[in-house]
Parts: structure tokens; sequence; C-alpha cells
């Protein structure tokens, strides 16, 4: 029962709408940034563009489009109407006043500063204003999805709660505890010296408080479409989920660990102690876990539906597929794109192996992979899925989905592997400019400039994507039914308390914060001798 | 449900999540800091403590040499931000007015040199300022200048700077016909980690003690330029001017020299 369709499709149209002007803009700078441009002669208009790119996809694109999805689960998963409706459009609101009040300096050149903030340089006010104003529009979102939860639980004392709900919820605590990182650092270090009250600043702890935000918040982008996999994808390809236990064990996993691993982010780093990388290295390889069992738990429900459908053979029910469903198609592609970039990230968290490839292209080819391609296609199924429920129109043609699919998939790997590959030859990344001339980067060139086409090829397929989405708001009206999540093979009659609660999970998860970040946080705080003058960004 | 059953050992979930948990951090813990360490003998720890400390972060004195050692040369001590003398009084502008008549015989009498001295004005008082601290303190030395340095109080000094950046900029003495812009002022080269003399120096972005160059003597930005690469000019905060030249070819070095001498300064971005 979706009943507040309006509330979700305003998140997904504007999460989706600057999701396209930050892929044009991305687009650009592949394009600029390669041979087959001669240079735009002005760095600054690089970074600005950079800036405006990074700000959009990372905090704006997937905050929308999880608060989007975490309503439309709340309402259809929990079948009672959303609590605090008020209170989710004033979240809503705060989110798009603050995307704003960030883009604004970001474009007049004020804060040029990249999306990691990057300390000691100092931009306008402004953007960090704008950028906590998301932050706490979502975290409007993460109370009421623990409101809403509580008010199911009081109807329902005892019952499982459904899969979907509680791995939203999962999700959104994640998202609270591990946005708190970079609120410290907006709060404490950086708007003081933006607004003038304070001349330097200690880039190393901010580093650090960047870092407790900055991996964890990957998992909260992923966690929409790791939903996606569990609750979508069985029942959109006619099968049933292998294992619901798996499931909640999976996104308990990714609300324990995935927060006290950010420090292999600041490897290459002097601030941080050897002890602690190693110990937040060998935290990062259990990340791996969650995304095996779900691996294992997706494929084994995908090989349910094509024995259903009367698949035979050791792999021969690969064939029996619903290859023509959008849904299937997605699910494969993100699949293998994960696959990529999962093992790209088992080199980036080694401390040893990260050396050879930190600060190289390898690591923005490494996260477009991993978020632009698994978790991004997964974002578009979830819409493709959801559309006809939202607007009580069909999607207008299929076989236009599955063309999107396939270009989004062939783009990102038609961009993302040579973009590995010239990290791996040492091309270093946060460049505006690279003179392929000289000889040390000519090699490159080629590389890069097939890079730049994938970037167009996605930025048709995003186009596409936008299209197919307005076009279906002018189809004829159909009745798409209730909307409603995958079955588990064996039906859920009870839960351990321990599974169906977030006691426990929440509480190991600031036990490992504490453990893993307390002592370098701690001492960077307490020592006077670590600050440096600020480099004011745009200031005239 | 309560949470009496669920923090307790008896429930098999708490027990073996928090046993794995903090098993696994003593266990990295013990190989993180005990472990690895020892085997790195390059690293030369005093004792297991040593080590210790030097995993968790603790910055520690190196082993090897007790003291650290002393620099040829003394560094800038300036400290600048980008409000640094942003707003002289009249009154200080006044007195840098009398103070400049001894500058006036090299740096000329409006302040364009007609002796490849740099041209002061209209120059960011930020910088007229730093350099004068650093003539003072020995961080730059110059033959002319350190004499006249010496004696200067940090007011004079203040004065001086609010006056040079008061007055307006003129054409510089001899402008020839208009360069090209060079790579390396526009580009830089990020292969040799060479920003782009323009992202500091104006026409890109202006950082807070970096001069306006433009209409300088060329001789003059020649030789400060090959000063830097040969390690004879020291007062660049962090290096970053020595890192820059010494990665410069001699040709690099003409072309930036000659082009900044061509460029009227009536370019420079109204930054201040």
């Amino acid at each position: 029962m979706l009943v507040n369709r309006k509330l979700i499709l305003a998140h997904f149209w504007f999460a989706f709408a600057v999701f396209g002007l930050a892929l044009c803009l991305g687009a650009w700078q592949m394009f600029v940034r390669s041979p087959l441009y001669t240079w735009i002669s002005n760095p600054e208009w690089y970074y600005r563009s950079l800036t405006a790119h990074g700000t959009v996809m990372g905090y704006v694109f997937p905050t929308l489009v999880a608060m989007g999805f975490g309503y439309a689960i709340t309402e259809s998963a929990l079948q009672q109407r959303l609590v605090g409706v008020r209170w989710a459009w004033a979240g809503f609101w705060l989110i798009v006043i603050g995307a704003i009040m960030a883009m604004v300096p970001v474009a007049l050149g004020r804060a040029s500063v990249l999306y990691t903030f990057y300390p000691p340089l100092i931009g306008s006010p402004f953007y960090y204003i704008g950028v906590v104003l998301v932050v706490v529009g979502s975290w409007i979102w993460v109370a009421l999805m623990s409101v809403n939860l509580r008010v199911w639980r009081r109807a329902h004392p005892g019952e499982p709660v459904p899969l979907a709900m509680f791995a939203n919820v999962a999700g959104s605590y994640l998202w609270a505890w591990t946005a708190v990182g970079a609120a410290l650092e907006l709060l404490l270090q950086i708007i003081p010296v933006a607004l003038g009250l304070k001349t330097t600043i200690d880039a190393g702890l901010a580093r650090v408080f960047f870092s407790w935000t900055l991996h964890a918040i990957v998992y909260f982008w992923l966690i929409p479409s790791y939903i996606a996999y569990y609750v979508i994808v069985p029942r959109a390809i006619g099968g049933r989920l292998y294992s619901d236990t798996m499931a909640r064990l999976a996104f308990i996993l990714f609300l324990v660990v995935a927060m006290p691993i950010g420090i292999h982010h600041t490897f290459a780093d002097p601030e941080v102690g050897a002890g602690f990388k190693f110990i937040h290295s060998a935290f990062t390889a259990l990340v791996a876990v969650p995304t095996l069992l779900t691996v294992f738990t997706i494929c084994a429900s995908v090989e349910i539906a094509a024995r259903l459908r009367g698949g035979r053979g050791a792999l021969g029910w690969i064939r029996a597929l619903p290859w023509q469903n959008p849904i299937m198609l997605a699910v494969a592609f993100s699949f293998v794109m994960l696959g990529f970039g999962g093992a790209g990230g088992l080199i980036n968290m080694s401390y040893q192996l990260d050396t050879t490839i930190h600060n190289t292209q390898w690591i923005t080819g490494h996260f477009h992979l991993i978020f632009g391609g698994a978790i991004v296609i997964m974002y578009f199924a979830i819409a493709y899925d959801l559309w006809p429920h939202l607007t009580g129109r069909a999607l207008p043609n299929l076989a236009l989905v599955r063309t999107q699919l396939w270009l989004w998939f062939i783009g990102m790997i038609v961009t993302t592997f040579p973009w590995h590959w010239v990290g791996i030859l040492g091309m270093p990344r946060r460049m505006a400019y690279y003179d392929y001339s000289n000889p040390a980067i000519a090699p490159e060139a080629l590389s890069v400039s097939l890079s730049a086409v994938g970037a167009l090829i996605l930025l048709a397929s995003g186009l596409l994507f936008l299209f197919i989405l307005i076009r279906s708001h002018a189809q004829g009206a159909t009745e798409a039914g209730a909307y409603r999540f995958s079955m588990p093979v064996h039906p859920v009659r009870s839960v351990p308390l321990a599974l169906n609660s977030f006691a426990i999970w929440v509480a190991l998860m600031i036990g490992l914060t504490v453990t893993n970040y307390g002592y370098p946080i701690l001492t960077l705080a307490t020592r006077h001798d670590t600050s440096v003058p600020a480099v004011y960004v745009g200031a005239h | 449900m309560s949470t009496r059953e669920l923090f307790t050992f008896r429930n098999s979930y708490f027990s073996v999540a928090v046993g794995l948990a903090a098993g696994l951090f003593v266990l990295t813990a013990v190989a993180g800091f005990v472990v690895l360490p020892r085997l790195q003998p390059e690293l030369k720890y005093a004792d297991l403590w040593d080590a210790f400390c030097s995993a968790a972060g603790l910055p520690r004195r190196s082993v090897s040499s007790g003291e650290i050692p002393k620099s040829a040369h003394r560094s800038s001590e300036a400290v600048l931000t980008s409000m640094t003398l942003a707003h002289p009084s009249q009154e200080s502008i006044g007195r840098g007015a009398t103070l400049a008549q001894r500058c006036a015989i090299c740096h000329g009498p409006t302040g364009i040199s007609r002796a490849d001295s740099p041209n002061l004005a209209g120059q960011y008082a930020a910088v007229i300022y730093k350099e004068l601290l650093d003539f003072r303190s020995g961080a730059r030395t110059n033959a002319v200048m350190s004499p006249f340095a010496a004696n200067l109080s940090d007011r004079e000094i203040t004065d001086v700077a609010a006056y040079y950046s008061y007055l307006p900029r003129l054409p510089a003495f001899h402008p020839v016909e208009q360069h090209p812009k060079p790579r390396v002022v526009i580009y830089g080269a990020p292969m040799r980690g060479i920003a782009p003399c323009g992202s500091c120096h104006g026409s890109l972005d202006n950082k807070t003690g970096s001069p306006w160059l433009e209409g300088q003597s060329e001789a003059y930005l020649k030789a400060q330029l090959q000063a830097f690469a040969s390690g004879q000019r020291t007062n660049d905060i962090s290096q970053q001017m020595r890192n820059v030249a010494r990665g410069l070819t001699p040709q690099e070095i003409d072309e930036a020299a000659a082009y900044y001498a061509s460029q009227p300064p009536e370019i420079i971005k109204a930054t201040d």
C-alpha cells in the first residue's frame, strides 16, 4: 500500500534530476582532461565542475534515493501509512534547500574544494552549511524510519519485522552514525574557519574524521541496492528468496563492520599510526563477508527461479532465466561490476598493495565501477520496478529499458577498465590537466581516450533513463496492483530476537568505532602543534 | 522483548558477536602493535614500548640521532592569513610614505623600479610585510636589502607594506610586446609535480603571500627562480618555491620570467 506517492516521487525525481545534471558534468570532465580535447586552459573550471559532480553524486543523489525507497518500503512492507508525513516533507525540503545553497557558491567558483573537502582548503561557508542541511534532512528520515518501525512493533508485538524494513532501518542507522564523522569535521573544524572565526585547521584530524564517514557512506549508498537484490529481484523474476536469515545477517554485518574501517583511506597519511592502519585493514577484509553472503543467497534465489521455469543441469538453468526482464538484466550487470569492483577493493584495503595504487586513477576507476556501476544500475532497477506503482502508469517500452541498462553496463566497463589500467601505470588522480606529449604519460593517452568514450556512452544511457521516466508519466493509466516484496522459500514464522532488533548491533557498531577510532582522534584532538594555516579558495 | 534478554552472555548471538569482535580486535592489535613492528628490524625501535608508541601514532624522537640537526639557514617566521594587513589605517599609510623615502633609490619614487629591483606600487601588503620580516630575521639575505631591514620595527614594516599596497599600479618601465602564455604559467608540469605559476601568482588564482608578478623586471624574476633552484634563497614557506624552481628547466625559467615581465599590471585580477 503506497499512500504517500507524491512524497516518494518527489524524492526520486529530485534525485534523478540532479543526477542528470551531475552526469553531464562528469562526462564533460572526462572529455576535457582526455587527449581528445586541447584543454580548457583554466584548472579552476575543472575543479569547480568536479566539486559539483562529487557533491551531487555523493551526498544528494544516493541519499534521496535511499530516503524515497525507504518511505516506499515503510508503507508497502509494514502495510501502514507513513507516520510523520509532515516531517518527511520537511526533511525533503531541507535537502533541496541545502543542495541549492551548496551548489550556488560552487557554481560561482567560491568552493572548489572537491566533495571530500580537503582541508586546509577552505571555501565559502554556504557550501558547507548546505551540505550540513542535506545531512540534517536525511537524519529526519532516519528518525522517521525508527518511529515507523516502533509504531508497527506496538501493533504487531513479537512478529518478525519484514525483511525489507529490517534492512532499510539497518541502513538508516548506519547512515546516522557514519554521517557523524563528517558532521564533526564540518561543525567543529571547517565551518569555524570558513566563517573566519579561526585561521588555522588541523588537517590531519579533519581527514581522520572524514574517513569515519567516507567508507561507511559507500555502504549506505549500497544498501538500497542490496535491499533490491533480496526483496525485489526474486519476486520480479518469479522466484523465491533462498534465505531470510542470511539476508538479515548480511545487513547486520554491514551495520557492524562498515564503520570501524575508514582509516584505510588514510594509509598514506602520517598522522595515523601504522598499528591502527593495520587494524582497520584487517577489519576492512570483513566487509567482504556480507557481500559474499549476498552473492551466494541471490545466486541461489535466481537458480530457484530458473528451475521453477524448467531450467536443468549444473549451469544449464542460466539459460532458462527471464533475460527479457529488465530486473534480471540489471542484477546480472550489477553482479559482474560488483565482482570486478570488489576484487579491486581487496587491493585498496591491503596495507601493502595499496601503496602501488594510492592516489592514482585506479581509485577513481574503482569507486566509479562500484558506485556508478554496481549500485546505480540497481537504483535504475528500483525506479523501473516502483514507477508503475507510483505513477499508476506502465513503463513505455521494455526494449528501451533494456537498451538503457545495456548502455549503462557497457559504458561503465569502457569507462572504468582503462581508468584502472592507467592507475596501475601510475597516472595520478585529482589533476585537471595532463600533458600527453610528455613521454612519461604518453602511453596512457589511448586508455584515457577510451575512458572518455565510455563516459559519453554513460551520458547517453543516463539521458535515456530520464527520458523513459518522463515518458512513463504520459502513458495511459493502468492498475499496477499492490507493491509487494519477494517471499522466502521457507515462510518466516519467528525470528530470534537478536535478528529482529538492532540494539546489539548498534552497540557493537559504536563500540568498534570507539576502539578503532577513539585513540587516533583523541591524540590528534589534544595536540596543539598539528594545525596549519587555512588556504582559502576563491577568497577575494 | 527487553534489552536485558539481549545483552546477556546467555544469548548466543550476543556472546558470539561480542566474542568475535573483541577477539578480532585483540588479535589485530597484537599483530599491528607488537608482531609487525618486530618483524621490521630496519625501523630500529629502542624497545617494545617504543615500537608500541610508534604503531599507535605517537611522534617519537629518532633513536639514531638525539638532536634535531640544525638547519644551515634560517626559515621564515612570518605568519600570514588572507586578512593580514587587509585594511590598513590612513595614519599607517602616511607613516609608510615617509619611511618609503629611503626605498625610492632602488624601488623608484613611484614604486616603479628603474634598477631591476621589484616594482612595489600596488603589491599586496602581506607580500611586502613578509619579505621585510624575512630580510630582518635573516631568512632572506641581500647585500642591499638586509642592512635596510635590520633596524626596522614591526610597526615600520607594517607601515611600509601598507603604503606600497596603497599606491596605484603603474605600467612597468620597459614594457615590451606581448608574449604568448608559456605552458608552465598556465598548465604547470603535472608529471613533475609543478603547479602552474598562475595558480598562486594571479591570472588563475591568488594565494596569500604570493606576489603578483606582472611587469616585474625580467632579470629579477629570473635571478629569484635561479636562487630558489640552487637553494641560495630559502625563505619560501614549506619549500613551495624551491620545489617548483628545482623542477623547472632553464628554458622554462626564461619563458616564465620573460612572460611576466611583459605583462601590463592592469590585467591583475582585482583580488584585494
